[in-house]
């Protein structure tokens, strides 16, 4: 079963409210990443979240979706759904300020060198010089556009169009924790060595997962990440810091 | 220099891979933690019933064989999930059941004979150090540890011997859940991705639960043609949920499970039942499997017979020499999974 609310919207048929398994609901907003979808996804996760529904046990974002897990034998779809339809009609999602209380994250970053062999095949798969490179990603914060796949693993963009690089072919077997990667207008902040598809296009020490240390994550969705270029001299003179050099502010929106 | 000896149970032996597990953390899937927790949920309950505890703590939770243990203090257990050879000194012990076990004496937990993963619950819990919220190993998120001969497994204090030992002796009759078979699966958002034809291929296809399984998935081999998603564009990455069917690139079934990544970008054609997640995790190696689609209003009739069910679990439970009628059925139910009849058992036959 769908629901197709005529909620504002220039794909005519998203926003949509789909079934996931028996136990959750998914509001998507567009069928392919935009930077207005994510918003929206973000924005109207924030206004799910404050409303506080009993039956709701969870509620997350992904990149263009809201996925809303309740408890089905407490609150009928039905019900959910239509609850999920009105919130979803009293306002243009992809308008709609990002309630949360979100950070700006300035993150100490080495690009290229032995620590991120990718940069200079990145950066010409995107047509740029690599000096261009590094301006372009660090012209300007990115969002967190969701987190998943590993802990506090954040997906960032929306990168110029430049960056529409694909990813590789064949795998990287492991890049190292704090590594930053690109393909497809978006960089990724790796909170675990792990192998990877995606170009290792710089370095950073931030750590993304720390189970025993408050607060355990540090990136949440809708925070925004300033990289900022150092050497590697500077960067691990940061190896010892709890915070691998990073510094925060509060955002208001 | 006196320490104050805590009750633990000490692990001697133990096959590779087992953990400690529980309920798993539910809310940090916005974190890109999946809940994990117990690979078999019902066997969690089972076992906690067996200890009459009101609601599931935790379990040593194991795969293909057990290992020998030791109390160091007198403690009640409970043996629940995949059977496994259960000796205590060298008696068998019935399966499905809770046992007294004496400090310094022998608990011995072989092969599997049948399914997947087994649990060891003991009175009052492990008493693991709690991280974000629950005490279960989740190794794709780095958290926990396997367990390792050596090991000392703190355990609650234990109330005296004579009010713990009227828990032990009980057992439940339990459902073969440990063979494979069919499984329910109900459409997802991106079920639509798949043409009915493939969608009734899949579900006429028998399925072999792969051996390289673990807590994140399984992959389902089959003969005959992989299955094809009909999207032109490529596919955003979106929740993942345990119990998801995804199609890999190659067209090959993975059933996704406890520990599986939170988002992915490989569709998914259907999602198991939370009912019938224990017959898919516990379905061994190479064992079979099929899906069936029902309807949400199916799915959740089953879903509200499986929480009674798992709520009348502790009142489910029998004493196990006592009654001759219980007797028998435990007796035929271990004969067709294969269990070697325990003693008490015999003398009960007599």
């Amino acid at each position: 079963m769908t629901f197709d609310p005529p909620a504002p919207t220039n794909t005519p048929d998203f926003p949509v409210i789909k079934h996931v398994g028996i136990d959750g609901l998914i509001v998507s907003f567009a069928p392919q990443l935009t930077d207005t979808a994510n918003r929206a996804a973000i924005a109207f996760g924030d206004a799910v979240r404050a409303c506080n529904w009993d039956a709701v046990s969870e509620v997350s974002s992904t990149l263009v979706s809201t996925y809303v897990g309740f408890d089905p034998l407490a609150i009928s779809h039905v019900e959910l759904t239509g609850r999920l339809a009105s919130l979803l009609q009293s306002q243009d999602w992809s308008q709609a300020p990002m309630n949360t209380t979100r950070k700006r994250w300035h993150v100490p970053t080495v690009f290229g060198t032995d620590l991120a062999p990718q940069l200079d095949e990145a950066a010409a798969m995107a047509g740029l010089s690599v000096e261009a490179a590094i301006a372009s990603i660090c012209a300007q914060p990115v969002r967190v556009q969701t987190v998943g796949f590993a802990p506090g693993q954040p997906y960032l963009g929306t990168l110029p169009p430049a960056w529409d690089i694909p990813r590789q072919t064949t795998l990287t077997p492991k890049v190292p924790q704090g590594a930053l990667v690109v393909a497809i207008r978006q960089l990724v902040l790796f909170s675990v060595a792990a192998p990877t598809g995606w170009r290792h296009i710089g370095q950073t020490n931030f750590p993304l997962f720390r189970p025993d240390r408050e607060p355990p994550f540090l990136l949440g969705t809708g925070d925004e990440v300033q990289f900022v270029p150092v050497d590697p001299d500077t960067l691990e003179r940061t190896s010892d810091d709890p915070m691998g050099g990073a510094t925060c502010e509060e955002l208001t929106s | 220099m006196t320490t104050q000896a805590q009750s633990a149970l000490i692990v001697h032996s133990i096959s590779p891979g087992a953990s400690i597990q529980d309920a798993g953390r539910p809310h940090l899937r916005n974190m890109g933690i999946s809940r994990g927790g117990a690979m078999d949920w019902l066997a969690l309950c089972e076992g906690a019933a067996l200890l009459d505890h009101p609601a599931p703590l935790n379990a040593l939770e194991m795969s293909g064989a057990g290992g020998t243990f030791e109390a160091s203090c007198d403690t009640v257990i409970a043996l629940s999930g995949a059977p496994m050879v259960a000796q205590l000194d060298g008696v068998t012990l019935a399966w499905n059941a809770s046992h007294l076990l004496r400090a310094g004496a022998r608990l011995y937990l072989g092969k599997s004979l049948g399914g997947s993963f087994s649990y060891l619950s003991v009175r009052g819990g492990f008493a693991e150090p709690m991280t974000l919220g629950a005490q279960s190993a989740h190794f794709a998120a780095g958290l926990g540890r396997h367990i390792r001969a050596g090991d000392r497994l703190t355990i609650a204090p234990q109330e005296n011997t004579a009010s713990i030992a009227r828990i032990a002796g009980r057992g439940l009759r339990v459902s073969d859940r440990f063979q494979g078979g069919v499984c329910r699966i109900v459409e997802s958002f991106q079920s639509d991705m798949f043409s009915p034809q493939t969608r009734a291929r899949f579900c006429d296809t028998v399925f072999r639960r792969n051996p390289r399984a673990n807590r994140m998935g399984a992959r389902l081999d089959f003969d005959g043609a992989r299955f094809e998603h009909n999207c032109e564009h490529s596919i955003v990455s979106d929740v993942v949920r345990g119990g998801d069917i995804q199609i890999a690139g190659d067209g090959t079934p993975y059933a996704l499970l406890a520990e599986s990544q939170t988002t992915g970008g490989y569709p998914r054609i259907g999602t198991v039942i939370p009912s019938d997640l224990p017959k898919l995790v516990q379905t061994p190696a190479n064992g079979s499997i099929r899906f069936q689609f029902v309807d949400l209003e199916t799915a959740l009739l089953a879903e509200s017979a499986s929480r009674a069910q798992v709520k009348k679990l502790r009142a489910s439970c029998h004493p196990i020499v006592r009654s001759p009628h219980d007797i028998a059925d435990l007796l035929a139910y271990q004969l067709i999974s294969g269990v070697t009849a325990g003693r008490e058992l015999e003398e009960d036959d007599e």
